[in-house]
């Protein structure tokens, strides 16, 4: 007689609904369609992109001047270094709100695949630049036909 | 003057009011705001956001802001890492003094909105001279 080890309170059916429940909830959060920005905390925030043939780095950087941004291709990272300056008005004004800021930035930002260092193309167009990088033959998707046999 | 460290910001979303028609987020746009004595100067962060796509609308010394920016990626793409959010901009203010509508002017540059909107005459501040009798 085969003799069945039974825990009080142990409910097989009901934990199995819990981690489907579980589950659910885990991929509700994290494979959605628009997942919670990244936290980073280093500012330019950026959005990377790619399409066949290249990966593209956007960043919001608002009054900043192409002259006062330096970019730079490091192994396998985009270096994106600068200074968002504030024109300082006469001396004069009052101040009623005083939200935009300041200051210098330096962020890294490690890139998905390999790129050609010498096929990098930055373009700065109404406060957002972006970075236009190629990747080499080795990275692009291919397709592979199955032979029949 | 001693450097300082920009710290990332998320944009704040603009509390809905009434629903849109337009897909997507409204950002309230970082401003600063002061006073000459001859006008008061609104500069607002919009990147993304073109000269002809800025909308101002001022009754009364009720203003609008609002901004449309275009599509966040190239036609084709597919997002791999995404920090920030993109969307149109709004922003609504009630102006202390009385405005020159008829002077009022606008620039946009680099992303940066910059509105100057001269007082009137009488709004401006005038010294008082006292009599000594």
């Amino acid at each position: 007689m085969p003799i069945i080890f039974r825990e009080p309170g142990w409910e097989p059916l009901r934990e199995l609904e819990q981690l489907q429940r579980r589950m659910d909830r885990l991929f509700q959060s994290g494979f959605g369609l628009e997942r919670a920005p990244w936290r980073v905390g280093v500012y330019p925030l950026v959005n990377v992109s790619e399409d066949r043939d290249h990966i593209y780095v956007r960043a919001e950087l608002p009054g900043v001047k192409s002259e006062d941004l330096d970019i730079t291709i490091q192994d396998n990272s985009l270096i994106l270094r600068g200074e968002r300056k504030i024109a300082t008005e006469e001396k004069q004004v009052n101040f009623h709100r005083r939200e935009r800021e300041s200051g210098f930035f330096r962020r890294v930002v490690a890139l998905p695949t390999l790129i050609h260092p010498d096929k990098v193309d930055a373009t700065f167009k109404d406060g957002i630049l972006t970075v236009k990088l190629a990747k080499p033959e080795a990275a692009k998707p291919r397709q592979i036909k199955v032979k029949v046999a | 003057m001693a450097e300082k460290e920009l710290q990332p910001k998320a944009k704040a979303e603009v509390p809905t009011t009434a629903e849109r028609v337009r897909p997507g987020r409204v950002f309230l746009p970082a401003v600063d705001i002061f006073e000459t004595p001859e006008a008061l100067v609104l500069v607002a962060d919009m990147p993304g956001v073109s000269g002809d796509k800025v909308a101002l609308d001022l009754k009364e010394n009720h203003l609008i802001i609002s901004g449309e920016v275009g599509p966040p990626m190239g036609e084709g793409e597919t997002m791999v890492e995404q920090e920030y959010f993109t969307g149109d901009f709004h922003r609504e203010f009630h102006l202390g003094s009385i405005i020159d509508q008829t002077k009022i002017d606008a620039a946009m540059k680099d992303g940066v909105l910059r509105l100057v909107l001269p007082k009137v005459e009488k709004a401006k501040p005038r010294k008082i001279q006292v009599k000594v009798g």
